[in-house]
């Protein structure tokens, strides 16, 4: 899955049931700084950051251990999905 | 939608829009916890509605993460301390009572003299302290040899008593075997104690002794106590002799078979097993806990009634409030979907424990977590603990995360 396109999915995805895992995040992203807010995210940042996360080309306290627990695909869909809420 | 009987003019008069003609599906709650309110809250916002009624005995909720701050003094109780009016706000139907039965048949929740008709219950009871477990322990003993495992009276118990402990005393805490509310707790809490004697009362020792060889965050909880609390805090493992099988509140005293242990200051982590309505509505087993499926949490021993939070046997993933508010979001997703006659999709969670080992200094353990032969499991490759020689900015920064995460959660959870 590309990152492409995916204003159009968002607003398809905005409204659905969150995909696999995407409901895990608002536990600690949701708006308390300087954690950062996820919803209405540009997606293809949060799935840069993610792949770099997962890679280890990015510093990290967590997110990298957490990353790696999902595919860029599926990466893909919770930052498109989490682009679509409020 | 078959109709909803409800029996009794005094849950109507509290709250008198519940005996409206109901068309949407009813859906009862019963906890108000970090799964309970969580799920209470993401049920509402279901398309189509479903009404959602959380029935909650206290009218407060005390949380239990940095409850081990409050106990040395750094934080008020007043901060762990949240209200229902967040949830109520969204449309949730609260009712300040306790659950008394659950006739899972009748698919009827009764409390105080109130009966309602659910289409699907939703059970985040918490935990209770399995007394008599151990030997010696029981309500009265808590009193002088205080648990403070669920936050409240209990936390400021122990507080109260390591104000009033002189320099030079001893302060022993005992851990339970597994499962247990908070793997990590203990040992945050030896930690924060730790350094409330190193800094307070510094010719005092901390004793603390557990009935297991292996615990969460073990090797970093471990490497800090070396560092930071060298001849204060003293380990004592399974191994070593350090399982209490009985304790004598009337000396203070906890026993081991290897000998005994008497306290100033006295914690006994105990016990425990699911909140007590689990087993009246016959949802825990002989453990004590509540087998779940792990796609809708949904019992696996009784049909239409979702375990999720403490009191669930969600494989992998540990008794956390960070667990119980996801659990408590894919569950409510879960519910709409079954009641709309959909099959839910298989999920993935997340888990992040966030421990401190001193004041702004924090480490954490994470997993993410999907069904696998029933069970949740770990997903390989994912998870695991901070970095065990992290530089001291770096455990600092984890220490402002989980002050952000507290904030967060208990936002979502209580609104």
């Amino acid at each position: 899955m590309r990152v492409g396109g995916v204003a159009v999915l968002a607003v398809i995805l905005g409204a659905a049931a969150p995909p696999q895992g995407a409901s895990s995040c608002s536990g600690c992203h949701g708006g308390v700084a300087p954690l950062p807010v996820l919803a209405g995210r540009d997606p293809g940042e949060i799935v840069a950051l993610l792949d770099a996360f997962r890679a280890g080309t990015r510093p990290a306290t967590v997110m990298d251990r957490i990353a790696k627990g999902f595919t860029h695909d599926e990466t893909v869909v919770i930052a498109t999905w989490w682009a679509g809420q409020k | 939608m078959k109709r909803r009987a409800l029996l009794s003019g005094a849950l109507a008069l509290a709250t008198p829009f519940i005996a409206r003609a109901q068309t949407a599906p009813l859906v009862v709650v019963i906890g108000g916890g970090f799964g309970g309110a969580t799920a209470a809250r993401f049920l509402r916002r279901a398309d189509p509605p479903i009404d959602v009624v959380l029935v909650e005995p206290s009218s407060t909720f005390t949380a239990c993460p940095f409850s081990n701050e409050v106990i040395i003094g750094q934080r008020d109780i007043a901060a762990q301390r949240f209200d229902y009016r967040g949830v109520a706000a969204t449309g949730v139907r609260v009712v300040q009572s306790a659950a008394t039965r659950i006739n899972p048949a009748q698919r009827s929740v009764a409390f105080g003299d109130n009966l309602l008709n659910y289409d699907r219950l939703i059970l985040s009871p918490g935990i209770d302290i399995a007394w008599g477990a151990l030997p010696g322990y029981d309500e009265a003993a808590a009193e002088r040899m205080p648990h403070a495992w669920k936050a409240g009276e209990q936390t400021l118990l122990l507080r109260r008593q390591l104000d009033a402990m002189a320099d030079g005393g001893v302060v022993v805490i005992s851990a339970p075997a597994n499962p247990y509310r908070c793997p990590p707790g203990p040992y945050e809490r030896a930690s924060l104690i730790a350094y409330y004697l190193k800094t307070r009362k510094p010719r005092s020792k901390l004793i603390l002794l557990d009935s297991k060889d292996i615990f969460s965050k073990q090797k970093l909880f471990q490497a800090a106590w070396k560092e930071l609390y060298p001849d204060l805090l003293e380990w004592v493992s399974l191994s070593d002799g350090g399982k209490v099988t009985r304790v004598d509140p009337s000396t203070n005293t906890f026993e081991t078979d290897f000998g005994s242990h008497k306290a100033d200051v006295a914690n006994v982590i105990p016990p425990e097993r699911a909140g007590a309505i689990a087993a009246a509505a016959g949802v825990a087993d002989r453990t004590g806990w509540c087998p779940i499926d792990p796609v809708t949490f949904e019992s696996k021993l009784q049909p239409g009634i979702h375990v999720i939070g403490d009191a669930a046997i969600a494989g992998a993933m540990p008794k956390s409030a960070f667990a119980a508010n996801a659990q408590a979001k894919v569950c409510a997703d879960a519910v709409a979907q079954l009641l709309v006659g959909s099959a839910p999709v298989e999920p993935r969670l997340i888990n992040t424990c966030y421990s401190k080992v001193a004041p702004g200094n924090a480490i954490s353990v994470a997993g993410v977590y999907r069904p696998v032969n029933g069970q949740l499991t770990d997903i390989e490759g994912a998870g695991g603990t901070s970095p065990l020689n992290a530089p001291a900015e770096q455990r600092a920064k984890e220490a402002e995360y989980a002050d952000a995460w507290f904030e967060t959660i208990t936002r979502e959870t209580f609104g």
